[in-house]
Order: C-alpha cells, then structure tokens, then sequence
C-alpha cells in the first residue's frame, strides 16, 4: 500500500459553520425557512426561495435516498486506496440533495441501485472536521 | 447610423449591503446575493422575473445559483473596478433589443475580511470547496458525469446506449482526416475500454488536445463582399444554473441547457424539424444525450434509443458531431469554438464529411459542466 496523499478538506466560513459544528456533533444540521416552510441546502444567509432572514438551523433525520453516482475508478489526492469509491448525490426527505461518498457496503453498480434508502454516518476526519457520509438504510454502523 | 438608445432603458431598484465595512461574517458571495436581495426588495420586483445577471469578482452562475435564479442573459464582463459601467451598456443592449426584461448587475467584496474568496489552488472555503471536493472529486470524469445513473434510473438508458454515442461519433471521425482517432470501434469496444468512472469508459471520454479557432462576423450586408459564402446567425441563447454538479436541480436534465436553447429556437423562429445538421459539444458521451433532450430534438428520456438506432451517424437522420466531435476529432479544453467550426463549415459544403444540402446547423454546447450553456443556430440561405 502507497502512502495516500493528503485529502481535501473544508474551510468552514461563517455562513456553513453551523453545518459543520452539527457534523462534529454527529447531526445533519441544515437549514429551513419558517416563512416558506422550505428546508435547503447548501448553506445561505437567506432562503433562496423567498429570500426571507427568516431562517433557522434544524437537525435533521438523515435519512435519504440515493440519486445518482459514480464509482471513481482514478483517485482524487487522498482516495489512492480506496478505489473505486462512490461519489453520489443523496436527497434527504426532508427535500434538499446533496453529495457524499457511500460507505459501509459492497461498491458495486449492482448494490447501489439509484433510489435505495440511505442513512447518514459520520467520518471524523480531525479535531475540527467530521465528514457526513451516508450507508445503506439499517447498516447499522455509526461511523 | 447607430439605433437610438436614448431613454430606451431605466434603473428600477438601486441599494447597497445591509453592512459596510467590516462584515467578517459573510463571504464574497453572501455579499452579492445580499445586495441583489435588497435591490429586488427595493424595485419591489418579484425574483422570478429577472431573467439577466452581470457580475464581476464572482462567477455569474455563483451569485445566480445562491439566489435559485436561472437567469437566460449573462454578462460576466470582469475588467476591474468600473466592469459595472460595462454591465449597464451591455444590458441596454440586451434589454432595448428584447433579449432580456429584467437585468440584475452584483457586486460583493469581502476585501477587508476575505472571507470565502476563492483563492489559487485551494478554494476550501467555497461552497464546492466545502460540499464536493472533499468527497473525491477530481476534475471532469469523476464530477461531470456524476448526472448519469439518474437519467438511467428514470428512462432505463443503458450503458449500451451510452458506448453507443462513442461509436457513432467514432464514425465520423473516421471520414475525417484532421481526427485524432479515426479507428472505427464497437459498444463492445467501448465496454471494454478502462473503466474512468462507473458508468463511464476511457472511450466515453473526451480527447485532450492542443489546438484554436477562430470566427470573424460582421453585419449581413457586408458580409457579401468576402470570398466565402455568408453563414448567418438565425439565433443565440445563453444559460446558467449552477456553481457545481450537486447543486443541478434535476439530474435528468439541464435547465441551461432547456433555457439556452429555448431562446435561440425562439429567436431563430424555427421548428426543432428544420434543423439539417447539429453539433453538441461531447466532453463525455452523456453530454450530446443531455444536449439532445434539452434540445426538445426528441423528448425527455428518447436520446439512448436514438444514439443506439445510429441516427446520428453517417446515414441517419439527424447527423450528429460530424468532424468526430470532442470524443474522436480534438478537445482542446474548450470545445466549442470546433462546434462552431464545423457548423461553418457544413454550411459552406466544405466538411470533410459532408452531409448534402445543410440549410440550417445548430451548435450547442454547456458551459463548466453543466453550469451553463450556449447555442447560436446558423444558415447559408440568405
């Protein structure tokens, strides 16, 4: 095995750091509008729907469904031996999508079938980071 | 004699940031999006009615992103301090000649602060910064094709039907002396080429190629005085959606795409049936499928089977990226300008693999992914 390089990772701003703070808390925080009664993401100052200040950060289940993916085959710096890994977009149930990587199962197109239930997991990258990933639904594992 | 533009276009909504100064609690971009808010609240418009954006500092499909608008005129004009200026010329431009109805110009700056300016070679406080990169994607093959196994899921397209666009386009290619992979090949071949990205092959793949182009125009009338035969502009859209894959609204199709070439059909005044030849930019095999649909060339969910029945390739009914496209012919990073270049040269009858009698070819292409997109539909008839 070589030596992986180092990953890429998020520079929280103040904007997103509430989402962040909820990862390193193992909760999906994202935010929702209590005038248009919307939840979105990725992290704003404002609701894009309405555009109302009205908006609050709410934990959310994590819950979801699988969208779309790819299984990358070459590596990003960091992913040299993890291939081939899962870039996907899961949308929550609460209405947002989002990218992740799916972990905690066989990579395979035949085990990942777009529209199979997933839950979030959480990777503790660091101290200060801690990635949202999603399993299959009732994997089970926390992380 | 220039046309008159005076009084022809007026300023609605004017207001600043809800702060100056120091504000290190928003980003570069979270200031653009603030002061277009207050200036929407300011003219009292309804946001769904801008359909035009200029920025400068911050990408044009940023700021449209953060605000959910999808706006069909774009002037991302980036000269320095006085870009804004440039901005208000081009939209009564844009706005006197009916293009658009509602131009919103940005500007946000966290000079100060510096908060979520994207910098050289990092970029990890940016929205993709924070929400895509550090989940592994690597450029193109891996990020550009995550839409895929979506439209799969929703129309039941096939990973044959995707090698398919390869071999059509292949074919061509091998008409074409100046392509760089004339080799004809098979679905088969495309399977078995080396996995890039489940569902997509190193065949899937564009080329990456030196090369240039370029185009002169000039007005109608005195186009006729050159040695070649004028090819005119029937129609041009423009589109914008989204500042990374995941931030697509609907991964089955492209809403630039749907925006860009809904203006320039309508600006053309011709049917989808009138089109003779078409050239979608292909950085990967999915790209024309999507191009093709959001078209309206045949409908949602169709472009596999019609890949797989070869009506794109030579002999079929609709040829399709006749120089051997981005996929076999050269991709120089930004393909568009040999989209153009072939439509042009279709039209003249001067391709290397000609189709007869080209009135009317469409190029059409998208823009940072599937950020945004462009299309101008072309003629030889006067």
């Amino acid at each position: 095995m070589t030596t992986p390089a180092r990953k890429f990772l998020p520079d929280p701003t103040p904007e997103t750091a509430p989402y962040w703070d909820g990862a390193k808390a193992h909760e999906l925080r994202i935010q929702f509008c209590t005038d248009c009664q919307k939840h979105f993401f990725y992290p704003r100052i404002f609701c894009p729907t309405c555009l109302s200040d009205a908006v609050e950060w709410r934990t959310v289940s994590g819950k979801g469904t699988l969208l779309t993916y790819v299984l990358a085959a070459r590596p990003a710096p960091g992913f040299e031996n993890e291939l081939p890994y899962a870039i996907a977009i899961v949308k929550l149930e609460e209405g947002p999508h989002l990218m992740t990587n799916i972990v905690n199962t066989e990579l395979t197109p035949a085990n990942l079938p777009a529209g199979m239930a997933v839950e979030v997991v959480f990777e503790d990258i660091n101290e200060k980071i801690t990635l949202p990933k999603f399993q299959p639904a009732g994997t089970g594992r926390s992380s | 004699m220039a046309r008159d533009l005076r009084k022809k276009v007026a300023i609605i909504g004017a207001a600043e940031t809800d702060m100056l100064g120091a504000i290190p609690n928003i980003t570069q971009l979270g200031l653009h999006a603030q002061a277009a808010r207050n200036a929407i609240r300011d003219a009292g418009i309804d946001k769904s009615q801008i359909d035009g954006l200029a920025c400068a500092g911050e990408s044009v499909v940023a700021v449209a992103d953060y605000l959910d608008i999808q706006p069909r005129y774009i002037d991302g004009t980036s000269i320095g301090g006085s870009s804004f200026m440039i901005h208000v010329a081009h939209a009564v431009l844009a706005l006197e000649a009916g293009y658009c109805n509602y131009v919103l110009i940005t500007h946000g700056e966290s000079g100060r602060s510096r908060v979520g300016r994207a910098g050289f070679g990092g970029g990890s406080a940016t929205i993709p910064g924070q929400f895509e990169m550090p989940y592994g994607t690597a450029g193109p093959p891996n990020t550009f094709t995550v839409p895929i196994v979506a439209h799969m899921k929703k129309y039941g397209t096939t990973e044959e039907q995707l090698a398919s666009v390869a071999v059509a386009t292949r074919a061509w290619a091998a008409r074409n002396p100046r392509a760089m992979m004339r080799d004809l090949i098979t679905v088969e071949d495309v399977m078995n080429s080396r996995m890039i990205a489940w569902p997509v092959h190193l065949l899937e793949c564009c080329l990456v190629t030196d090369g240039g182009g370029a185009l002169i125009l000039t007005t109608a009338d005195r186009a006729r005085d050159f040695k070649k035969p004028p090819i005119y502009i029937l129609g041009t859209g423009e589109g914008a959606e989204n500042m990374m894959i995941s931030s697509m609204h609907d991964f089955t199709e492209s809403l630039a795409f749907r925006n860009s070439a809904t203006r320039a059909f309508e600006q053309a005044g011709i049917e989808r049936k009138d089109v003779d030849h078409l050239m979608l930019y292909d950085a990967f095999a999915h790209t024309p499928m999507y191009g093709l649909e959001s078209l309206g060339m045949v409908g949602p969910g169709e472009s596999g089977p019609f890949f797989a029945a070869g009506r794109s390739a030579p002999g079929g009914d609709l040829p399709i990226n006749t120089n051997g496209g981005g996929l076999s012919y050269t991709h120089t990073g930004m393909y568009g300008m040999f989209a153009l270049q072939e439509s042009v040269r279709q039209l003249r009858g001067e391709a290397a693999a000609q189709v007869p009698n080209v009135k009317i070819s469409v190029s059409h292409g998208p823009a940072g992914f599937f950020a945004g997109a462009g299309t101008v539909i072309m003629t030889n008839q006067a």
